[in-house]
């Protein structure tokens, strides 16, 4: 009973520290601007919940960045860094796009469906690339995938661009607005489109499912301890790798495919606005642990829409959040370390 | 071990988030200070593309905000800068507005052609707000919604005055536009510097338009993104090593007089007219030939009281210079300020080519005008009319640079 509490005073000693380095680096920062860190942490902490319209812009940012973040926890699980997740969001953005272009009379509801297909498609190529790169080149899916990322950012950027500009005329902020009857069903005032989270916690239970409780998750954990020892052990680990990576870069896809249809409306030069990467610190946070995921995410999100008011109410800029975000990850991890 | 570390980690993470969530909500549903208590407060918002101080498009705006909060006695001005894909990421135009209207604003100023989409969207979602999306035209295309008006400012003069004085400095008759993205505002301005330039180099200079080089290179934005766009100060740096002597500017910042003021101290000429904000002169004051520039207060002035007394009406605006005094701050919507770097008797045949525009009597969107693909635009003896101004299809024959995207 002693023991037990003192394993548990131990335990968190460590994230309590981490926890609060954060919070004294990100309080430095706001001091150095010169504003009230109590008045700064009410907007960024709590900001998202104030109104009804940031709590469901928090939701719809949310959703996206729990989908790259599931489908992280898969990679990590592997044991790869996938990088690459930005990209693949990118390229599932302008795969959904091929339907809702090509044929935008027919039936909503199969567009949609097609839609969510082919941007899966799109993001499973674009890591499938990546993961051929791995087995075949011997390049590291780090760099791979950071050179993927360029590669579908520039894509998106043509396709705006080029063949899908505007009919007045090509604008950088996008192309054309889909038709109002293509948007995923939306309540309107809130900007929230319920599908979507759905959509994302549907994910995190069934990922959550597949690493946990099946014979493919031991096998996948068991490649991301000791490829060659699982190997040995009779697991395709080549195969299994590539199978997660082809597994993040779907829920990526899928990501990208709701930026388009429930979010902008539109392909954007930049669709993925970085959601990829937020997910990789969400998912380094939770250390693939799913349980976790969604906690952080909620929390991310929120970060990221109550700093909005930042400028606004206090005149610093927004990226104070961005700090705090990078802060608890940096820590976290360095708090792990210490532990090992 | 390590494992329920961060479990741990998160788990006070969240609780934290929780109890202060609950602590939170209350204070901020009480709105935050100030706007109660003035009671007739009337505040208006402004959700600007670029920073506030960038020398450029964006600081002419907010200095028009600043006007009226100046003359207008119990306004109170509120804004969001930096709403771009590159600066804030995550933010699109209608949070950005919805965030102003949650501080009290009744009337939201936008000011990017970008942000068409965003300001309707938001403003068919608050139709008790009004909204002025600054150089755009739903309202001419009857897609913005009754509470939406447009303004811009005939900036075309601003550019023929800015075209004519480089022409009039430049030796080797070699002029070159920094050019944003291309679009019928920016074509029509490339296009009025050009007829500017070109007509003050045959009339002044007694030149052969033939002889007159004009060159634009778009950096793909209203301002430098890296990774994005061509960099600004890169495409200056090109022109001045191609021998271009005139760098005229069409984006939002200041690189263009900034470079060519490196080049005139490492002993280069290189002249310099910037865009958009009257004080961007300061830039560079040894090589400055003038800035034409916007003055928005006036209108917005005129606007916000509009808004005020309820009298509001759709309407897509487009206001000229006042003429008798082009640098009126009360009255002119669009000036010219003349450089430190313009001579004397450059700066005198400028006021006679300004005293024809101001008198009609010089009407450059005169026929016969072609396109770049020999196709008319204007043709002979007719003038062009605003609507065929406002949606210029290509740039003009005689000009170097891509016309489409």
């Amino acid at each position: 009973m002693r023991t037990d509490r003192l394993k548990l005073v131990a335990s968190l000693t460590r994230p309590v520290l981490a926890l609060v380095a954060a919070f004294a680096l990100t309080t430095l920062a706001l001091l150095s601007t010169g504003v009230s860190p109590l008045e700064a942490y009410r907007l960024v902490l709590f900001g998202a919940f104030s109104t009804p319209v940031r709590l469901s812009d928090m939701i719809m940012l949310a959703a996206p960045l729990l989908l790259c973040a599931v489908g992280l926890s898969i990679t990590f699980a592997g044991g790869l860094y996938n990088l690459g997740v930005e990209g693949q969001m990118i390229a599932g953005a302008i795969a959904a796009m091929v339907p809702l272009r090509l044929w935008p009379d027919w039936p909503p509801l199969l567009l949609w469906l097609l839609s969510g297909l082919s941007g899966a498609t799109g993001g499973v190529v674009w890591a499938l690339l990546i993961g051929a790169l791995r087995q075949y080149a011997n390049v590291s899916e780090i760099f791979a995938g950071l050179g993927m990322n360029f590669l579908a950012s520039g894509l998106a950027l043509y396709m705006v661009l080029g063949p899908w500009r505007r009919q007045t005329s090509a604008s950088l902020s996008g192309t054309d607005l889909l038709p109002r009857d293509l948007w995923l069903p939306t309540i309107d005032r809130l900007r929230l489109a319920p599908a979507a989270p759905l959509i994302a916690l549907l994910a995190l239970a069934v990922v959550w499912w597949a690493l946990t409780k099946t014979r493919w998750g031991l096998e996948v954990r068991a490649v991301g301890l000791n490829p060659a020892a699982a190997g040995r052990l009779g697991v395709a680990a080549a195969r299994r790798m590539a199978e997660t990576l082809a597994a993040c870069g779907a829920l990526a896809g899928i990501a990208g495919m709701l930026q388009v249809v429930a979010v902008h409306h539109a392909l954007i030069p930049n669709i993925s606005s970085g959601i990829g990467l937020l997910g990789l610190l969400v998912a380094l946070l939770a250390r693939a642990d799913p349980r976790w995921l969604l906690p952080i995410a909620v929390a991310f999100a929120s970060f990221t829409v109550g700093s909005i008011q930042l400028p606004l109410t206090l005149g610093i800029d927004s990226a104070i959040a961005g700090v705090l975000q990078g802060a608890l990850v940096l820590f976290a991890l360095v708090a792990r370390a210490r532990v090992r | 071990m390590r494992n329920r570390s961060v479990r741990w980690l998160v788990l006070a993470l969240t609780l934290l988030s929780l109890i202060l969530t609950a602590c939170g909500t209350q204070p901020a549903a009480e709105p935050t200070a100030t706007p109660a208590a003035p009671a007739e407060a009337f505040t208006f918002g402004m959700v600007l593309v670029g920073p506030i101080n960038d020398g450029g498009w964006n600081q002419a705006h907010y200095e028009g905000a600043q006007y009226v909060v100046e003359k207008v006695p119990g306004v109170k001005f509120i804004y969001i800068d930096k709403v771009n894909p590159a600066d804030r990421p995550n933010v699109k135009v209608e949070q950005a507005i919805e965030e102003l209207i949650g501080q009290g604003a009744r009337l939201i100023i936008t000011n990017s052609a970008e942000f068409a989409d965003g300001t309707n969207i938001a403003a068919a979602a608050h139709p008790d707000v009004f909204s002025i999306h600054a150089s755009g035209d739903k309202v001419l295309t009857g897609e913005a919604p009754p509470n939406v008006r447009n303004l811009m400012g005939r900036m075309e003069y601003g550019k023929m005055i800015a075209g004519c004085a480089a022409a009039l400095t430049t030796e080797a008759g070699k002029l070159a536009y920094l050019g944003p993205l291309i679009d019928p505002e920016t074509r029509r301005l490339v296009n009025s510097t050009y007829l500017g330039a070109r007509y003050c180099w045959e009339t002044y200079r007694g030149r052969p338009a033939s002889e007159l080089a004009f060159k634009v290179t778009w950096i793909g934005f209203w301002f430098n993104i890296p990774g994005v766009t061509l960099d600004p100060t890169k495409v200056a740096n090109d022109f001045i090593n191609e021998g271009y002597n005139v760098i005229l500017s069409g984006i939002d910042t200041t690189e263009g007089i900034v470079e060519a003021n490196k080049a005139t101290q490492a002993g280069k000429r290189v002249f310099a007219v910037p865009y958009d904000f009257k004080g961007a002169c300061a830039q560079g004051e040894a090589v400055c030939l003038g800035v034409p520039y916007f003055n928005w207060g006036p209108d917005y002035k005129r606007l916000v009281e509009l808004a005020r007394a309820g009298k509001w009406e759709p309407a897509w605006e487009w206001t000229g210079p006042n003429w008798s005094n082009l640098n009126d701050p009360d009255t002119s919507m669009i000036g010219f300020v003349k450089g430190p770097a313009l001579s004397a008797e450059n700066a005198a045949k400028l006021d006679e080519f300004i005293a024809k525009l101001a008198d009609g009597s010089l009407n450059l969107f005169t026929g016969p005008l072609f396109y770049q693909d020999g196709t008319v635009f204007v043709p002979e003896g007719q003038v062009a009319d605003d609507k065929t101004i406002w949606y210029t299809q290509q740039l003009l024959a005689g000009i170097e640079g891509q016309s489409a995207p």
